[in-house]
């Protein structure tokens, strides 16, 4: 199909536009921008005056919840969420089950995701044969079927020797490895962030050391090996200014927060709420004040949901008692927008925390609107209003404490590989 | 026939406040926990429980006060004390007691506890009186139970167990009375201590003059200090000058768990001897929520000297949680035992 999006604001931080202008689709790929090409014959117009196109999202962490887990989600359902929600890119991590540890896994992602909406769906690799931390994974073949890198999920390596070993292999391999720094011993059983509101509620706290004794392992473990380390998840401020210095060294490492964590806190969890259960834990003002300087800096490169969906069921019990995660796909752009209001970001770099950022992560071309790339873009009004209400949700998964909040930012437009895959139906 | 216990409601996850367990008229619906009760209210509490302490030592030890109500006592820790001294509270007041004890093994072969209570509310029950190994049970279940069942919290993980709490400062004020001039000393394993959270929350309440902590690090909580609290490790100093101890039962397991090198190195530290309870006023009272570990928390010459009011606690347990239960279930206040 042949396109133009007349008059939206064009933002493609890869290559530094910004204007409001005509950005033409042609098949699969941008056609061109401004002036159409000689000979172009738009067979559709959508009008994005006041409204933001720019790359599709590319959100480094969902889970799909297939293979394994098809009562919490399955990939048709998300990617119908995630496209609805302007995402065009996501990687899932490799904590399905089994695990994926090997092509099969792959190929059954690969099989389903392209029968869903389109939208891409990058699986990792397991670091270890069945993520269970005490042996490596074949991760050759794993890099021969397609993945973007390794990780071994939230599941605890089985010794430093152990992950020093997986980083060397995936390093030699040229596989990026996403490690989520938490010392699993520290953790102990904790569900909260250790502070003072777990110590009221009486939960196992985790404490902040739980994450910079890991992330200091696994930095000396970087300069030592040279592999190329993405770090997940960070929560704490003291994690932001540790990979701040190692960056700052020449360490090729990288890293994401999860959304959620740009805007909760301890006190969100202080009414026993579940939905504010996830690990890592919701920490304190001060860490999620790092958070955002560190987002704004880059020294932090993306923001993704960490979408975790999960049925009611795993959310009805006493707190300690739940399954950690959140629901997420559907508010990743609008809180990260939100940003932009609050006055942490600028427009520009909220669109790259989502694209250009996440992409380089990933190593993969997606995320830029320049003519020839892949036409993978949303666009977005800022003026609507995004009411969260999980009950009108494509995801499966309703778990998020953000019901009820009202933010700015709706996605009218999505479009995979030239093809509108979600169109709103609110405007 | 009252159906409102079976009509079957959509649960929802979400936030679980402490507000509500008072009712809009500022009364007790349930009683999850101390903190953020009104002074007025736990000195409401505390009279209640003087008129039912007064009734427990007669001949005849039993009110029509909750005829026709039935408490259920859903324990899914056991403890045989604890649920004794409320099923005597419940019978003491005329009402019916069923004793359910459900190991968690049990919940684990796939009913959720939400189908526990759903089948255990469909037998037109007033009250639960819960025990729950995880922090924030009691809370779940006052959310999600039927409207007209009140919940009683009877110990929830390392959260709250408020009757306990409610009990101690039963025992402290017919002692001491009142309590704006008290030095009291919690000592041993704060960390992993419902017992410790309540009575923090309850004798700051109650405008206590000063509340320390004794112990060592590894069995403090995080942060405790913002608990309202002074802390101390040494307990040669931190008993100086207190009016009331109150001795904490040491599991054996927090040796297990490295938090300890030993229980024999704990009494050596920390253990209540005669000769420490000497830095504390002359007329010191000393308690211990039970069961106590002699030689290991406290000598057994302590727990048994003229100090020790460790068994009077046992019987106001009975009194205080008649109180509770007879405000919450059967309007009981002030004069309750004569209603």
């Amino acid at each position: 199909m042949r396109l133009a999006i007349d008059n939206g604001r064009v933002i493609d931080p890869a290559s530094g536009i910004d204007a409001v202008t005509t950005l033409y689709v042609g098949g699969d790929v941008i056609a061109g921008l401004g002036e159409a090409p000689t000979g172009f014959v738009p067979e559709r117009r959508i009008d994005a005056d006041g409204c933001i196109v720019m790359p599709g999202v590319v959100d480094l962490a969902a889970r799909l919840r297939e293979p394994g887990f098809e009562h919490k989600a399955t990939i048709a359902s998300e990617t119908r969420a995630a496209a609805s929600a302007g995402i065009t890119t996501l990687v899932c991590p490799p904590d399905t089950e089994p695990p994926i540890d090997s092509p099969a896994e792959i190929e059954l992602i690969n099989r389903r995701a392209k029968k869903a909406t389109g939208v891409f769906v990058y699986a990792l690799g397991a670091l270890t044969a069945g993520l269970k931390g005490q042996q490596l994974a074949e991760m050759a073949a794993l890099k021969r079927a397609g993945v973007p890198g390794v990780s071994n999920a939230l599941r605890p390596m089985g010794s430093p020797l152990l992950l020093r070993r997986a980083m060397e292999y995936a390093a030699s391999h040229d596989l990026t490895i996403f490690l989520h720094p938490i010392d699993w011993s520290l953790a102990s059983q904790g569900c909260a962030h250790e502070g003072q509101v777990a110590s009221r509620l009486g939960l196992p706290g985790i404490p902040e050391a739980a994450e910079t004794a890991a992330l200091g392992v696994m930095l000396a473990l970087t300069e030592q090996t040279r592999a190329r380390v993405h770090f997940c998840r960070l929560s704490t401020a003291r994690a932001v200014d540790m990979i701040a210095r190692a960056q700052e060294d020449g360490l090729p490492v990288t890293a994401d927060v999860a959304a959620h964590q740009l805007f909760l806190t301890e006190m969100d969890v202080a009414d026993f709420n579940s939905l504010c259960h996830v690990i890592p834990p919701l920490r304190t003002q001060r860490d999620r004040d790092g958070l955002r300087r560190g987002l704004k800096s880059g020294v932090i490169g993306a923001v993704c949901s960490d979408h975790q969906p999960h049925e009611a069921d795993a959310k009805l019990a006493p707190f300690p008692a739940t399954q950690p995660g959140i629901s997420a796909l559907e508010t990743l752009l609008p809180l990260t927008f939100r940003l932009v209001e609050e006055g942490v970001l600028s427009l520009v770099e909220a669109v790259a925390r989502l694209t250009t950022g996440p992409a380089q992560i990933l190593g993969i071309s997606a995320g830029a609107l320049a003519t020839g790339r892949r036409a993978d873009l949303c666009i977005l009004d800022p003026r609507a209003v995004c009411e969260i209400k999980p009950e009108t949700w494509l995801s499966q998964g309703r778990n998020t404490p953000f019901f009820g909040w009202s933010l700015n930012g709706v996605v009218t437009y999505t479009l995979v590989s030239g093809r509108i895959v979600h169109e709103s139906t609110r405007t | 026939m009252n159906t409102t216990g079976i009509v079957s409601r959509m649960p929802l996850p979400g936030p679980l406040p402490s507000s509500m367990q008072l009712n809009e008229q500022g009364r007790l619906r349930h009683l999850l926990t101390i903190e953020g009760l009104p002074r007025a209210l736990i000195t409401e509490i505390l009279d209640t429980a003087e008129s039912f302490a007064a009734m427990n030592e007669q001949a005849v030890k039993k009110v029509p006060l909750l005829r026709g109500k039935t408490v259920v006592n859903l324990f899914f820790e056991a403890s045989t004390r604890t649920r004794t001294t409320f099923e005597l509270a419940a019978k003491r007041l005329s009402a019916d007691v069923l004793n359910i004890n459900i190991s968690t093994s049990a919940t684990v072969k796939g009913e959720s506890l939400l189908d526990t209570l759903r089948n255990i509310e469909a037998m037109y029950v007033d009250m639960f009186v819960v025990r729950h190994e995880a922090s924030g049970a009691a809370h779940f279940i006052a959310r999600h139970v039927a409207p007209h069942i009140a919940v009683l919290n009877a110990g929830d993980g390392r959260h709250a167990h408020p009757t306990q709490a409610l009990l101690d400062m039963f025992t402290i004020r017919r002692h001491k009375g009142d309590f704006t001039k008290l030095r009291v000393a919690i000592v041993g394993d704060i960390l992993h201590s419902r017992v410790a959270r309540s009575q923090i929350h309850a004798l700051n309440i109650l405008n206590t003059g000063e509340v320390r902590v004794i112990a060592p690090k590894s069995l403090l909580p995080a942060c405790v200090e913002t608990l309202g609290v002074h802390v101390f490790h040494d307990i040669r100093e931190g008993l100086k000058d207190v009016d009331v101890v109150i001795m904490l039962r040491l599991q054996r397991e927090r040796m297990e768990a490295g938090l300890l090198p030993s229980e024999h190195e704990f009494f050596q530290l920390y253990g209540l001897t005669e000769e420490r309870l000497a830095l504390a006023t002359p007329d010191c009272i000393v308690m211990h929520p039970g069961p106590a570990n002699r030689g290991v928390e406290i000598d057994s010459r302590v727990a048994d000297g003229p100090h020790s009011v460790i068994l009077e606690q046992v019987s106001y347990g009975i009194a205080v949680r008649m109180a509770v239960m007879g405000m919450i279930m059967g309007g009981a206040s002030g004069g309750g035992a004569n209603a």
